[in-house]
């Protein structure tokens, strides 16, 4: 199959972060990453644990917008918050307004907290999944507004903020990735700061600099992200999301 | 001997909330909030209140009416519409104080208050911006061997509590019917006087006729008074009885954002009582499906 496009790259890219996860508990936040989530379930791990984002743990994986599906469990916020985020089984991938070289994120408000410019959700569960379990985010369009040097708010933590907040801040700290429109990073540059894992394909090192506020580490030359296989492609696009909901996110160019 | 009834009336429960006090709204975002109650406080003189709320329409509407002075929370929602357009604005113009916890620390602060404890540690809030932007949280050190050092989470002890439920008799008895309980036991727990807005008030015999034991999240020893007000969430969700009035929510969200288009939403919505409300939202149902 040819005539991939760049929201089917996002997808794969956002599947391979759940990989090795095993069976836990996935919670992708949004919509490329609920897609990505169900591709990874479909295929390298069948064991990830999905709901239907409110109270319905679901045994298969619905299309995009849909939540109709065998229940296999109950997952209510209260649970969420005081069992499954705290026993760290889970890998939360959130959206964020804004994240740092450092891998902290904000989805709280810009401008200073007392009184900001413009007001987002506020801190959420940003504080207490870093902490928990492991987080990756997604940021549907990378931008110098977006990928930034230092967030206004910290609601997601990166590792130098754990670490200075001691080693209950550190013990079951793991921000695993980023992944963009653009390509997939994590924190693993000098003093876990922001790497290249790969560029998508279209997509130069060059450009994903221009398009960012910050530095961004690169090892050595930086791959292109994977090609989805024949097998991702059909469930992508004829079981997971048969209208083309992650077009709206992610335009074809 | 039966125990008394402990039905009132919408102004009655009102009544009871005393300027400066600090109460708890149940619910979550825009799901099962008791909105009739909040437009009862919205008509009264109240004023300066400190409202802890998983915050929704609840608190903007709070806020917009200047009715809140000080909010803690840990995000403001409409779930559908993601910024709750009325706490945005207080938020910007700085017309509150306001104290935000992530949502995690949140629970752990009811469920303190419910064991009526000063605070129980957790892992959620260190190193994040939550602890440097409220100077009354501090952290706590394991006396055990790991020396770990937690944030010590204060209880939010509330004055009132105010939840709705599906269903409940007029002993305060309350259940939920749909997929979530959300906190409303906890706010219940953490406050002096609790009280309960429910679509319906039916025979204790009636609870457990249909709906499994578990529904029954309140028992009579957490409420004060139970009141019935049919379609009380609406514009929130209350499945199965019914889901968000979403037409009505983007209205609302559309409105919020002039003076003049939100003055005359307050003007056709909010100016009456409970009744004038249900029948202009009927109104408003009658002419967007005409």
């Amino acid at each position: 199959m040819n005539d991939v496009t760049r929201s089917e790259y996002c997808a794969v890219a956002i599947a391979d972060c759940f990989a090795d996860d095993g069976e836990i508990m996935g919670s992708p936040m949004g919509l490329l990453p609920t897609l990505g989530a169900r591709l990874a379930k479909n295929t390298s791990n069948p064991a990830l644990m999905l709901t239907d984002g409110e109270a319905r743990i679901l045994r298969g994986t619905p299309p995009l917008g849909q939540s109709g599906d065998v229940i296999e469990g109950w997952m209510p916020f209260r649970l969420v918050l005081e069992s499954v985020v705290p026993y760290g089984k889970r890998h939360v991938m959130m959206g964020a307004t804004q994240i740092d070289r450092h891998g902290n994120q904000n989805i709280s408000a810009i401008g200073p907290w007392e009184q900001p410019t413009r007001q987002l959700l506020g801190v959420r569960g940003a504080p207490g999944n870093t902490v928990n379990n492991r987080t990756s985010y997604w940021v549907p369009k990378h931008s110098p507004r977006v990928v930034v040097e230092q967030v206004d708010i910290a609601s997601g933590i990166g590792r130098a903020r754990a670490e200075a907040a001691g080693p209950a801040a550190t013990k079951f700290h793991d921000v695993h990735r980023l992944v963009t429109n653009l390509g997939v990073f994590d924190f693993g540059g000098p003093g876990h700061t922001m790497r290249f894992v790969s560029v998508h394909p279209g997509v130069t090192v060059d450009e994903v600099r221009a398009a960012s506020g910050c530095e961004i580490h690169a090892d050595n030359d930086v791959p292109e992200t994977r090609t989805p296989t024949d097998g991702e492609l059909v469930l992508i696009r004829e079981l997971l999301d048969p209208t083309k909901l992650r077009e709206r996110e992610v335009p074809s160019e | 001997m039966r125990a008394p009834s402990k039905e009132l009336t919408i102004d009655e429960v009102v009544g009871r909330i005393e300027r400066g006090m600090t109460v708890g709204i149940g619910g979550w975002g825009s799901r099962r909030k008791p909105m009739a109650l909040v437009r009862a406080i919205l008509r009264s003189d109240l004023t300066d209140l400190h409202v802890v709320s998983y915050a929704g329409p609840d608190v903007g509407l709070l806020l917009a009416a200047g009715k809140a002075s000080r909010v803690t929370y840990a995000f403001a929602t409409l779930d559908s519409i993601p910024l709750e357009p009325l706490f945005s604005k207080a938020r910007v113009d700085g017309t509150a104080e306001f104290r935000e916890w992530d949502e995690g620390m949140f629970q752990t602060g009811l469920r303190a208050a419910a064991q009526r404890i000063s605070f129980l540690p957790m892992r959620a809030g260190l190193g994040s911006a939550v602890l440097e932007n409220d100077p009354d949280l501090h952290t706590v050190r394991s006396p055990y061997d790991d020396q770990e050092e937690l944030v010590a989470v204060p209880a939010l002890n509330l004055d009132v509590a105010l939840v709705h439920m599906n269903r409940a008799d007029e002993l305060g008895n309350g259940q939920y019917l749909g997929p979530d309980p959300y906190f409303d036991d906890l706010f219940c727990m953490a406050a002096r006087e609790a009280y309960v807005s429910t679509e319906q008030i039916i025979d204790t015999a009636g609870l457990t006729v249909d709906a499994p034991l578990q529904s029954l999240l309140l028992n009579r020893t957490m409420v004060t008074g139970v009141v019935e007000t049919p379609n009380g969430a609406h514009f929130t969700d209350c499945t199965p009885t019914y889901g968000r009035d979403e037409k009505f929510q983007k209205a609302y969200a559309t409105a919020a954002k002039t003076p003049e288009d939100w003055a005359a939403f307050h003007e056709r919505f909010l100016s009456g009582d409970e009744a004038a409300y249900q029948a202009a939202v009927t109104a408003f149902r009658e002419a967007a499906s005409a």
